[in-house]
């Protein structure tokens, strides 16, 4: 930069919020005395904008219509709308993944039910503004990865962009569509005392956070109906609507069959949630690298039934991940040879790679002299205060002022910065006074803000908090289009100056209100266009078959382990010799085989003393550390359904989280009874019903469904066929209470007295349970139905080891030609029988079928890189 | 010089490789002196898809697709490359290295703007104090920049062990410092660091080496290696290039390849495959003079 450059940028950087003139003094007794009713309660910041107040301390006009609402609710009223919304989020599962907590990684979303108000004319200039600077940034982009005249022409210095590991340099050249690099752009605003917006900071890299505002909408709409109608709310939709729209026509074929998808570094990412709940709106399949793949230069997504091209990809995955190949080589999230495909043109990135460049602060105190250059026109919304460290004069001015400003890395980078809410002490200072003069490129220094407050709900009444606003923006083919709304993030603490969801921050719905009644706009229809009628939905990726799979198996093992421990509890007895235990042996046998009850055959000690082996039943149930517990089993449950979430009704999520919340309440607190533990059992089974019901009332008969349903079937018959041989080994085995409760966990009861007057006996137990092929809970039915599925599914894959299909024929074959009545036979002859034989067999079978489902269908093909360093 | 160089890459894998991607760059660069005829690459199996252009750096890449199930590749590449004589000025002439350094600070001409993108931290080679700690012994106030570079390379020669098992590529520089030992491509990326650290302006260069048999022996066909050295710009001069590993300035013997910020910018063969498994890999590169 030229030195006459430099004193342009200087100058401009100082009269900001600091400098702005002071409100009209007020003392805080005179504004709490203004507000009446439920603002009365609420205490101002006099030194800082109040979104809600005047400076009169009465009500903007523009919340008239909310606080007039607000004042009609009793405190009760107010407080059920206020519960309402909380389970309105619990119920939907919106959550924000914490870094590092030890209460696990998903958080409740927070959100306050009152919304920020937006004036319409207010908004209107603020959408000018950001329209303006998403196309000023877009133009910068374009200029970097181009001929990089800024640069030379001495508008940019050429380290705001050769110093930053943003600037991919294999994307450099790389065309466009219609030089679109933000495909959606967001930025953080906050409101100085003066009432105007300053952009706080750029999204441009990925601009989360619109699915959590559409998810703060329909919450915050549906507990504030009344105000929300009168006050003419623009409606979200349109903006999504518009969005999909010009994603759609990004596509390089333009067939009708253009195929967009969702990319996601996986369900451990913070805003996972905000993934799978956009990909479910907009329609689009939320896929990870390893789902897709790149032949012929172009990106296919991997199925069941094969490739299918895919032309669209709205990216979650940081750009430099998104090519090991290309790009940062060790990224596992990414897919190899998608840079190459990019540059064919064969398929598009929103937002295209590399645009994270343009949103380090660095840019900033350029960008009034830059709007000028590109776009002829006053940079409209300011950002602010922003000094780069790598000019010369910025430099000099944050080091004599070091202590006044919040100084960050410049460019994403390992430096940590300071911690903004602490001051810093002299030694801090000096060293990052050595930092700085070291390595001045790295740092920018920004002016401490103080934020507008808006009143939130809290103790019954209203309290002041620090807010910001980030809106979002898309490109469409009429230019950027602004989501009339917005994620309104509060600050913890009322003096807060920086806010992040990261550190416990709350948010807010907010209303872009207007003047007349507003156009009603949904997703849902599109008037007049051709429909696509489609039925297949076999397109699984195979990774979510994998997921569906294990869900259906940990669903049915947990059905089973609550059974197995059910019919425990009720038959153990201390009054009795022994506690009755020789009666349920092969049910402890086979949650033993299971890995519920590790090694306790071979603790006969632990067998004669009633309270230790009910602890040990316990621990069975509730102990989350035991591998094989119900709850453990829960929370395996859990996860997996995390792994499908835009795959399943939020029905299905509700009843999962329900189960595995019951299970988690008594572990330490209460010292159980066996008797409470049954009822938790009881709740459980039906929890899990009602799961299974779910499945089958619900699901599609489609791949997914086929997976989950295979997964139970096996689990079942693994389980059945345990119990089963434990029980053809228990010396007590023609003992009627014992093959009772051997009915009574298989659930067969009914139908045995049904068709059966006597006790039961071995051979009519056995021919029910082993090879009834009416009887659903028989080991014939499992095996049958997974035969369907079989036929339904396509062909396994050719190199996969063993053949699903032929396993489950032969083990098919085997029941088949069984017959339950060699049990009658004397029990010592049991043991060399055929049935016993088919038992065995297929027990051990079984987990040769889920192997061989494993490889020919879900088969992860692990990658594997070479090529670092071969030089000597 | 002339040269006629064959470099072979072999790779096998454990387990089949269904698909694989890959990008080279084995081509030398036809510049600064050096001229490149008749470069051939033949890569078994047979890509489906194969594309070449320059990167970002100027360097000749191929991209290349394989889309059939198999468990070896070899990569072979041939090339007549001719070296020019490299008139090395005085180093003692050259500019202070403080001047250079201040050229490459704010406000920073367009001129040089070619050689600016050399002075930031990249992927592999992040300046910092202990590194400039180190360079400021070779670079005490107004050292010349060229004999400062002449130093450096040669105490990096004295201080540092050869050693190929001591570190991978994955080792960071602060244990190659701390350790003192590691191959060429540590010690190219410790100069580059060592430069960095002191806001001058040096980039990473792979090639060869031509090896001279021990006297009264035959040369080996197929014992070279691929090597790596570092370059400094100089103003008047232009590049520089030092080989910290035989302590000596590049002259006729080096051949290049490529140069880019670190060894990530030119990695002379990178795959990534799906399948593939544990690997081993088989290099032999041949450097044959023609003269």
């Amino acid at each position: 930069m030229s030195d006459a450059d430099n004193s342009g940028k200087i100058r401009e950087q100082t009269p900001m919020f600091q400098s702005q003139t002071q409100l009209p003094s007020m003392d805080a007794a005179a504004v709490k005395g203004a507000a009446e009713g439920l603002l009365a309660s609420c205490q101002q910041n006099a030194s800082a904008f109040d979104e809600f107040l005047g400076v009169d301390g009465r009500p903007r006009p523009h919340y008239a219509k909310l606080l007039s609402a607000l004042e009609n609710f009793t405190a009760p009223e107010l407080r059920r709308r206020r519960d309402t919304s909380e389970r309105l989020v619990h119920e939907q599962g919106i959550t924000y993944h914490v870094y590092g907590d030890p209460r696990g990684v998903e958080r409740p979303w927070q959100l306050d039910p009152i919304p920020l108000v937006i004036a319409p004319e207010e908004w209107r200039s603020l959408e000018a503004g950001l329209i303006q600077r998403a196309t000023l940034l877009n133009k910068i982009l374009a200029d970097c990865y181009g001929n990089q005249e800024l640069i030379r022409s001495r508008w940019l210095s050429p380290a705001m962009v050769f110093a930053q590991p943003d600037f991919l340099r294999p994307l450099h050249g790389v065309k466009v569509p219609n030089d679109t690099f933000l495909h959606f752009y967001a930025a953080d605003l906050a409101r100085s005392p003066d009432g105007r917006w300053w952009v706080m900071s750029d999204r441009t890299q990925i601009p989360t956070g619109a699915g959590y505002a559409l998810a703060n909408r329909l919450v915050t709409s549906r507990i504030l109906p009344e105000p929300f109608r009168d006050n003419h709310v623009h409606r979200l939709a349109g903006f999504f609507r518009d969005a999909q729209s010009a994603l759609a026509q990004l596509a390089p074929r333009q067939a009708g069959t253009a195929r967009v998808v969702m990319l996601t570094p996986g369900p451990h990412n913070e805003t996972y949630f905000e993934q799978a709940y956009l990909a479910r709106y907009l329609g689009y399949m939320l896929v990870e690298g390893q789902d897709l793949t790149v032949r012929d230069n172009q990106v296919f997504l991997k199925t069941l039934s094969g490739l299918e091209r895919v032309d669209v990809i709205l990216r979650r995955v940081d750009d430099d991940f998104c090519d090991p190949l290309e790009l940062r080589n060790d990224s596992i999230l990414g897919v190899p040879g998608l840079v190459e495909a990019v540059r064919a043109g064969n398929v598009v990135m929103a937002n295209a790679l590399g645009s994270g460049l343009v949103q380090s602060p660095a840019f900033m105190p350029f960008l009034p002299g830059l709007c000028e250059r590109l776009l002829g026109e006053k940079l409209k919304l300011p950002s602010v205060a922003t000094w780069w460290c790598g000019q010369k004069d910025a430099r000099s001015y944050v080091l004599d002022h070091l202590g006044e400003f919040v100084v960050k890395p410049a460019f994403r980078s390992h430096l940590r910065a300071p911690d903004p809410e602490k001051p810093l002490n002299k030694a801090e200072l000096a060293e990052l006074k050595r930092h700085v003069e070291f390595d001045p490129d790295l740092f920018v220094a920004q002016e401490r803000v103080e934020l507008s407050t808006a009143s939130i709900f809290e103790n019954g009444g209203l309290a002041a908090r620090p807010i910001t606003l980030r809106v979002f923006l898309a490109a469409t083919e009429r230019g950027f289009r602004v989501m009339p709304g917005g994620l309104v993030r509060v600050s913890p603490d009322a003096g807060g100056k920086f806010i992040s969801m990261q550190h416990g921050g709350s948010s807010k719905d907010a209303w872009v209100i207007s003047e007349t009644p507003v156009e009603e706009v949904t997703l849902l229809h599109t008037a007049g266009a051709n429909v696509e009628l489609r039925r297949t939905g076999n397109n699984l990726p195979s990774r979510l078959a994998d997921n569906f799979f294990w869900l259906g198996r940990y669903s049915e093992r947990a059905d089973a382990t609550a059974r197995l421990l059910r019919s425990a509890l009720l038959r153990f007895n201390p009054e009795r010799a022994g506690g009755g235990r020789s009666l349920i042996a092969p049910l402890l046998q086979t949650l033993e085989a299971q890995g519920q009850l590790p090694g306790i055959s071979a603790k006969p000690e632990l067998l004669q003393n009633a309270e230790a082996f009910e602890a040990e039943l316990l621990a069975a149930i509730f102990d989350p550390a035991r591998t094989g517990s119900l709850h453990s089993t829960a929370d395996h449950l859990q996860r997996l359904a995390t792994q499908v979430r835009d795959r399943t009704s939020n029905d299905m999520w509700r009843v999962l989280s329900q189960l595995n919340d019951r299970l988690a309440t008594p572990t330490s607190s209460l010292v159980l009874l066996a008797g409470d533990a049954t009822g938790v059992l009881n709740e459980t089974l039906i929890g899990l019903a009602a799961f299974h019901g779910l499945a089958r009332e619900n699901m599609t008969r489609a791949q997914a469904w086929r997976f989950l349903d295979m997964g139970l079937r096996l689990e079942r018959a693994v389980y059945l066929c345990t119990l089963l041989e434990a029980t053809l080994r228990s010396p007590d085995a023609e003992n009627p209470s014992l093959l009772e409760a051997v009915l009574e966990v298989v659930d067969s009861r009914i139908t045995f007295r049904s068709r059966y007057t006597l006790l039961p006996s071995v051979p009519a137990v056995f021919d029910l349970v082993l090879l009834d092929d009416k009887n659903p809970r028989s080991v014939l039915f499992q095996i049958n139905q997974l035969a369907k599925h079989f036929e339904k599914l396509p062909p396994e894959r050719e190199d996969a080891p063993g053949s699903g299909k032929n396993v489950l024929a032969k083990c098919r074959a085997r029941l088949n030609q069984t017959d339950a009545r060699e049990l009658a036979a004397p029990h010592d002859a049991w043991r060399n029988s055929e049935l016993a034989a088919v038992v065995r067999e297929t027990l051990e079978t079984l987990p040769k079928l889920s192997d061989a489902i494993a490889a020919g269908y879900f088969a992860h093909s692990e990658i594997s890189r070479t090529g670092r360093g071969t030089e000597q | 010089m002339n040269y006629r160089i064959t470099h072979r890459t072999l790779y096998e894998y454990a387990a089949p490789v269904t698909v694989s991607h890959h990008v080279t760059r084995l081509e030398p660069r036809a510049a600064d002196g050096q001229a490149c005829a008749d470069f051939a690459m033949e890569i078994f199996p047979a890509p489906t898809l194969l594309q070449e252009r320059a990167d970002y750096f100027g360097n000749r890449l191929c991209f290349f697709s394989i889309q059939e199930v198999h468990s070896k590749l070899e990569i072979v590449t041939q090339s007549r490359v001719s070296v020019a004589p490299r008139e090395n000025s005085a180093a003692e002439n050259s500019p202070a290295w403080e001047r250079v350094a201040e050229l490459f600070r704010d406000p920073v001409s367009p001129e040089v703007v070619e050689p600016y993108e050399f002075v930031f931290d990249s992927p592999q080679v992040r300046a910092s104090f202990d590194l400039a700690g180190y360079a400021r012994e070779s670079f005490s106030e107004g050292t010349p920049l060229l004999a400062g570079a002449a130093d450096l390379t040669r105490r990096i020669f004295g201080d540092f062990k050869y050693d190929p098992k001591a570190t991978t590529v994955a080792t960071p520089l602060e244990e190659v410092l701390e350790k003192r030992r590691g191959v060429c491509q540590d010690f190219a990326h410790l100069g580059i660091a060592c430069l960095r650290s002191l806001g001058l302006p040096a980039r990473y260069v792979s090639g060869y080496l031509r090896t001279h048999p021990p006297e009264g022996q035959p040369r080996l066909v197929g014992a070279d290696a691929s090597h790596a050295w570092f370059s400094v710009f100089c103003p008047d001069a232009g590049w520089v290039d030092f080989d910290p590993t035989n302590n000596c300035l590049a002259g006729e013997e080096h051949i290049t390849v490529a140069h880019g910020r670190d060894f990530g910018d030119v990695s002379p063969v990178a795959g990534i495959l799906t399948g593939g498994g544990a690997h081993e890999v088989k290099v032999s590169v041949d450097v044959e003079p023609l003269d």
